[in-house]
């Protein structure tokens, strides 16, 4: 626990800060101005809730259209039409955020300023950068921009999740599926499992000679025992797993022969899905905001970069101690920040927060796990409370696989209307 | 923890407080106690599969985490979440969330 006890200090300023939001409408004189860098879950979610604080709010995203990951494995699997994955700012536009439809190019921490992609520049009095994650492709030899035209990694929501629908459905009866997976952290633990688990019943279902090879750069992975269980039931030995001490680290790929070579030999694809290394979104990178891991460390409390104070960061760029990168955790760290932004501006201490983390998978359409968690900080990270969240039950009725089946999708509505709706 | 954080935005904060509540508007974010704003992810003002709290009482909400703590009622994911927060967390949380409309 930190000191709460307010100081002489912060009693002045709190009075100063709330007195002059009071004296006029909203927070003003020179009102605080702060600029969101990133459009996802994360960034989003903050720009809508310090509107609502009355602050004012300039988000700055590049795509006129947000493409969700969450349920992009449904896509792949033809079940979901992309266009239930499709969002657009009008809702966060019209509440009254400024949006800014602009990628930031450079970020001025001494002048306090964002310049945007057509030079004009946004001064902020405090910025939160949220710009997700980038595809590490100077991370394993072959794989490249180009080379991701032909061997997917469809881990942004897109056209990459639609090349991959198409490779599958291309692909004839008695194919072979390759999918590798990358080492920890990375955006959705879980998200290479599921992604297996709906190609599996796509396969299933419509090619049933073929097989799925999940070529692993780790020995143990999220919900293993769930996801391995689920396999075995139901689609008998389809899926293979290799984990890294058989040989399941993938080291370089050949796009044009749809090569995977392993530490110990090499597979060849029909379809090819490289899952490859990650990072923050480049702007943190180039901002110096991350630090030589590629992700940007934070105060867990105040979600300020410890390279930078004024600089908050949310979201899968954040390394967010216990907490994966997801969806869910990004919309909780996006309101935990608003309220401590929201709070800080006013001159006063930033509480401490808990957060939650839920994260439902889909085995087949009908066959929901999930894992959760509960974070507070402790020891400078936000870190998982003992005896406290956890997996779905090993054995369970089909009942409750199906009822965690339909929660997901509730997950799901609540979220995207809170985010965009 | 709110009461501490009353004092420290001072007498403004704590008059803008009640004029929010008091006007029988949504409670601000400023106010939120330790986890609440995460619980919205799931539950928001309509209910899907999963419900809206929006309509229940504080105490139906706070007795709902204290027998999904304790396993006193079953669910599918609510027990591993209850077990996170502690009897006075539950309640400042139950508190919040009844009085968001
Ligand atoms: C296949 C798959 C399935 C998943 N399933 C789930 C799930 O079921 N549940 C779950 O909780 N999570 C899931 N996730 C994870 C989830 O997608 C991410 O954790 C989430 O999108 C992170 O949100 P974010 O806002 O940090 O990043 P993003 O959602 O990627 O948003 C970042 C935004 O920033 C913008 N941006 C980047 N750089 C700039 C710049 N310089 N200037 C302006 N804007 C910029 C981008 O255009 C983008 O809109 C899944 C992921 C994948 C790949």
């Amino acid at each position: 626990m930190r000191d709460t006890r307010p100081s002489r200090r912060h009693v002045i300023i709190g009075a100063g800060a709330a007195a002059a939001a009071f004296a006029a409408p909203a927070l003003a004189q020179a009102a605080p101005q702060v600029v969101v860098i990133g459009g996802g879950y994360a960034g989003a979610t903050c720009a809508r809730f310090l509107q609502r604080e009355g602050v004012s709010v300039t988000l700055v995203e590049p795509s006129a259209n947000y493409i969700s990951c969450p349920f992009s494995n449904a896509v792949i699997a033809g079940l979901r039409d992309i266009a239930q994955q499709t969002f657009t700012y009008d809702a966060i536009a019209a509440q009254g955020v400024r949006i800014a439809r602009q990628a930031a190019t450079k970020i001025d921490r001494d002048a306090k300023r964002v310049t945007l992609a057509d030079a004009t520049t946004l001064p902020y009095d405090r910025l939160v950068l949220a710009p997700g994650i980038d595809m590490n492709f100077t991370a394993l030899p072959g794989y490249d921009q180009a080379a991701s035209e032909i061997l997917p990694h469809a881990w942004k929501a897109g056209p990459q999740t639609l090349l991959l629908r198409q490779q599958l459905e291309a692909m004839d009866d008695g194919g072979t599926v390759v999918i590798s997976a990358p080492a920890n952290p990375f955006r959705c633990p879980p998200g290479p499992y599921e992604r297996a688990s709906l190609i599996a019943w796509y396969l299933k279902n419509h090619k049933p000679k073929s097989k799925l090879i999940i070529l692993d750069a780790k020995d143990a992975f999220s919900k293993q025992g769930l996801f391995t269980a689920a396999w075995k039931e139901i689609y008998g030995d389809m899926i293979e797993w290799v984990g890294l001490s058989a040989g399941g680290k993938v080291v370089e790929v050949k796009p044009r022969e749809k090569i995977f070579v392993t530490e110990f030999g090499e597979h060849r694809a029909d379809v090819g899905n490289v899952i490859p290394p990650q990072r923050a979104g480049r702007i943190a990178i180039d901002s110096g905001i991350a630090d030589q891991t590629g992700w940007c460390p934070i105060d867990p409390v105040t979600f300020e970069a410890r390279a930078q104070a004024g600089v908050h960061v949310i979201g899968d760029a954040a390394v967010a101690g216990g907490m994966p990168k997801s969806a869910f955790a990004a919309n909780a760290q996006a309101k935990a920040c608003a309220q401590a932004v929201a709070v800080m501006l006013r001159g006063a201490q930033a509480p401490e927060p808990k957060l939650i983390n839920t994260c439902y998978s889909l085995v087949t359409p009908d066959y929901g796990i999930s894992v959760a968690g509960v974070y507070a900080p402790a020891k400078g990270l936000l870190t998982d409370i003992p005896n406290a969240g956890g997996v779905s039950p090993a054995k369970a009725p089909a009942s409750v696989r199906a009822a965690e089946a339909s929660y997901a999708e509730g997950w799901y509505k609540t979220i995207t209307t809170e985010v965009f709706g | 923890m709110r009461k501490i954080r009353t004092v420290t935005t001072t007498i403004g904060g704590a008059l803008t407080a009640l004029l929010f509540v008091s006007a029988g508007q949504a409670q601000s974010l400023r106010d939120a106690p330790p986890g609440a704003s995460s619980c919205l992810g799931c539950h928001g003002a309509q209910p899907t599969s999963l419900p809206a709290l929006s309509n229940l009482s504080a105490s139906d909400i706070e007795n709902a985490m204290e027998q999904y703590r304790s396993g006193a009622r079953e669910a599918t994911l609510m027990n591993r979440i209850a077990k996170g927060f502690t009897p006075e967390e539950s309640k400042a949380i139950a508190a919040w969330l009844s009085a968001k409309k």
